[in-house]
């Protein structure tokens, strides 16, 4: 009995692993799941590119973006673009987090890829928000909702899927209150 | 056009391979040709198909070298600014081009048999090389399913996107290779256990002709591991050598299956035992490549190293991998009810100390399963996404395996089918003495002792001495000229090496895990800082272009506590195509260690200061061992293949009286 059992353990185990890897393949491993995704938004108070101060309780009501960017990016070059297309289309307001960089390098470098699709820029010089929001790589974006909780976070370069996805359904339900 | 030819030479192979291997296994059950003449006809075209499919590889490659974007793969993963030498290597940095490489390999191997086994049965020969040529189907109709790399993207890229910049590095033009002919090396023990399965005749014969294919795959895979590792140290800038990240798991799993059969299959070949459970591992061990690859390939499992996703894909490899496991074992519950137990042999023997040592390494190869899947189990039944990090695997496989290295000091003095234990024990008193001063001496003269630190220098030292003393034992028996010494038979010589380098291997590891520092460091240009008993001066950051990147050149000086200096240029590279920032770290290595110095980022200026930089340094002592470890391992795997024992020729010599017992020295 023993020993037949130790012939078919070897398929039993195969059949197993199968199911678990078929099942894990389902799932996109790229996806970040943050603890933060249904919580509180960590408040913002930072100043801002044109010297004046943000906070992020002003936002409330709102659905608005916070896109975690940084001249010495590369991937931000990609998602560029996207964001000028979103801003272009006034659907809501986007805070950038210019995320450990210099004022001077921000300013340059928006400049010399086509605009400044922020409404508002945040300078997070230290990095202290970008702790606080658990950063884990530039570019980054968090979709807050109107009672400034996490709904989203998406790391890496937005694209058109993500918009349709996450930014879309959140602006057709609440786009009454989103004045901007 | 070229191109074109590649596809059509590895669409030709596939129906060659298909037709030959179902018409063998046709002919083969129904007895209805001679075997002689279905094992000559299966042998040719094995040998058609390796010159088909390298010809589909050169196609490949030569897309790559001319800079032809019209091919996609070329247009994804090249740049007419890369190096022609990464051209080359980009040819396989891909997973298409990596599908195609397997094949290749996998068509070599074939061929390699086919060249090689001109002394087999007829009939045992024609059906390894009907597996083998099933496996090249599988594969190659996997390639051309979902991965063909030599898809045309018109109209043509002007400029292609460029090879992952991490993978610009000259270790890693010959990582993947040595990797997969490991992986695929195993293809062909699998297609010997499998034929013997289907014969009905596991016997010592069969174990004897695995064994040098299995020395052979090991030896590759573990050449495969060094590079990978040492690869992982010297460019992804933090100074770490072993991740247990998902992929390196992958390959470390089929290695211990490796370890285990090489000495199993001993064990089988020369006192025909343990049969059931070394065929068990030779598929087990096939199973593992093909688990790595899928891990790999389909990157189910996030990981540093998973270059290509996609679901299609993943399905289609894991179907492919059930399908050809699946089959294994089911021949493997069916065929080996029939199979004896043979050679019985009592608790205190070599036998007993290879089956233990079996047992561990099967027993830590379960650990690093469960841990590098643990995370898909647990998102299986509703859990939160989670990975299961280096502590885990430290403390499961250090335990496992150290005790593993006691049994290998043991091995060389213990004989077949039984051993008194006095006789195990009395050699060990010295090594076990020696063992004991030389961890003292570690921890007295620079202290941190840890039990995991006293118990692997203790292990290494202990094997290293055993080892080295039987060795002078033989040697005083034979004499010490050169002609006596070779008549103690490769495979002993082997066995030395290998064992003395895992015993390399472990003090490395014991010694760069406890006497590593690190320092975090800000400099200011003309700054010096203390670092380890060594000065460490920065001189400036220079601006240097490279043939496809921009880099910002550190320049350092180092100068040791005995007063030698040594210049270290640690570099920022931003690649012209993409404008990935890379970090390559200046690496000052010596026998006893090594200093990592990496290049952190630019400090904002204040006034009218010199920019200053932050940058890290680490003092790795030992770390080369490591990597002089596996190689002493890998070396030993190649020895062996040498043997006499393995060419039929000598067969007969082999029966006169002296080379029985050296044989009975070697395993």
């Amino acid at each position: 009995m023993n020993r037949k059992l130790f012939l078919i353990l070897p398929i039993v185990s195969l059949l197993f692993l199968a199911v678990l890897l078929a099942k894990g393949l389902q799932s996109d491993p790229r996806k970040l799941e943050s603890k933060r995704v249904g919580k509180p938004a960590p408040e913002i108070v930072l100043t801002t590119l044109d010297g004046k101060q943000f906070n992020s309780q002003s936002m409330q009501g709102k659905v608005w973006l916070l896109n975690v960017f940084a001249s010495w990016c590369s991937a931000c070059v990609t998602e560029h673009p996207k964001l000028m297309q979103l801003a272009e289309q006034h659907r809501l307001p986007m805070v950038g987090l210019a995320y450990k960089d210099k004022t001077s390098d921000t300013v340059s470098w928006l400049k010399q890829h086509g605009g400044n699709p922020y409404d508002i820029i945040a300078v997070d010089l230290d990095g202290r928000v970008g702790i606080e929001y658990g950063v884990y790589g530039v570019p980054e974006t968090f979709v807050i909702d109107s009672e400034g909780k996490v709904r989203m976070r998406h790391a890496g370069p937005v694209d058109d899927e993500f918009i349709a996805q996450h930014v879309e359904p959140l602006l057709a339900v609440s786009n009454v209150g989103n004045t901007k | 056009m070229i191109a074109e030819l590649g596809q059509w030479s590895l669409a030709l192979a596939l129906a060659i391979a298909l037709v030959s291997s179902i018409l063998g296994f046709w002919h083969l059950t129904r007895q209805s040709l001679s075997t002689a003449y279905l094992s000559r006809a299966l042998t040719g075209t094995a040998l058609l198909n390796f010159f088909l499919i390298a010809l589909s590889f050169g196609a490949l490659i030569w897309s790559f070298i001319a800079n032809d974007f019209s091919v996609r793969n070329v247009a994804e993963n090249s740049n007419s600014l890369l190096p022609t030498a990464y051209r080359f290597a980009a040819s396989w940095g891909s997973h298409e081009g990596s599908l195609l490489l397997w094949v290749l390999m996998l068509a070599g191997w074939t061929a390699a048999v086919a060249l090689r086994s001109a002394n087999l049965a007829h009939g045992f020969r024609a059906r390894v090389m009907a597996v083998l040529l099933i496996l090249q189907v599988a594969f190659i109709g996997l390639l051309l399913a979902s991965s063909n790399p030599f898809l045309r993207l018109l109209p043509a890229a002007l400029e292609g996107r460029d090879l992952n910049p991490l993978l610009q590095d000259p270790v890693m033009v010959i990582h993947p290779p040595m990797l997969y002919m490991g992986y695929v090396g195993f293809a062909v023990t699998f297609a010997f256990s499998i034929a013997a399965l289907l014969e009905g005749r596991l016997d010592p014969t069969w174990a004897r002709w695995s064994r040098p294919w299995a020395n052979a795959a090991w030896a590759f895979l573990t050449v495969g591991i060094l590079l990978g590792s040492w690869w992982a140290y010297t460019e992804l800038g933090w100074g770490g050598w072993w991740f247990w990240d998902p992929v390196e798991n992958a390959s470390i799993l089929p290695w211990l299956a490796g370890t285990a059969l090489i000495h199993s299959l001993a064990v089988t070949d020369k006192r025909d035992a343990l049969k059931s459970w070394t065929v068990l591992l030779s598929l087990i061990a096939f199973a593992l490549s093909l688990l790595g690859t899928f891990l790999v390939r389909s990157g189910v499992l996030t990981s540093v190293h998973a270059f290509a996703t996609d679901p299609t894909r993943g399905i289609l490899i894991l179907s492919l991998l059930c399908a050809v496991v699946g089959i294994a074992f089911v021949l493997y519950a069916w065929r080996t009810r029939e199979v004896g137990m043979g050679g019985s042999f009592s608790l205190v023997s070599r036998e007993s100390l290879l089956l233990l040592n079996n047992l561990l390494l099967a027993a830590s190869l379960a650990a690093v399963l469960l841990g590098t899947l643990y995370p898909l189990v647990v998102e299986a039944f509703g859990g939160e996404k989670m990975s299961v990090g280096p502590p885990y695997f430290e403390a499961v496989f250090a335990p496992l395996l150290l005790p593993a290295a006691w049994f290998m000091a043991m091995s060389p003095w213990s004989t077949w089918k039984s051993t008194s234990s006095f006789s195990l024990i009395k050699p060990l008193l010295f090594p076990l003495i020696a063992a004991v001063v030389v961890t003292a001496g570690f921890i007295l003269l620079r202290g941190k002792g840890s039990i995991m630190m006293a118990l692997g220098i203790a292990s290494a030292t202990m094997l290293a001495c055993a080892t080295v003393m039987h060795v002078a034992q033989r040697v005083r028996q034979q004499g010490i000229a050169l002609s006596r010494l070779y008549a103690l038979g490769l495979s002993y010589w082997a066995m030395v090496l290998a064992h003395l380098g895992v015993a390399v291997f472990i003090a490395g590891v014991t010694l760069v895990k406890t006497y590593e520092v690190e320092k975090d460091l800000v400099l200011s240009p003309g700054q010096t800082e203390n670092f380890d008993g060594a000065m460490l001066r920065f001189d400036g950051v220079r601006m240097r272009t490279g043939e496809n990147y921009g880099a910002w050149q550190g320049m350092f000086e180092l100068k040791h506590a005995n007063g030698s200096t040594v210049q270290l240029t640690p570099e920022k590279r931003r690649y012209m195509s993409n404008g990935q920032v890379m970090s390559e770290a200046a690496i000052d290595v010596g026998f006893f260690g090594d200093t990592y110095l990496s290049m952190g980022e630019p400090l904002p200026v204040e006034g009218n200061k010199p920019q200053a930089w932050t940058a890290r340094i680490y003092s790795k002592p030992f770390i080369n061992w490591i990597w002089w470890g596996c190689c002493m391992m890998a070396l030993g795997g190649v020895l062996s293949i040498f043997d006499r024992r393995y060419r039929n020729k000598a067969k007969l010599k082999d029966k006169s009286m002296s080379q029985e017992q050296v044989s009975q020295a070697a395993v």
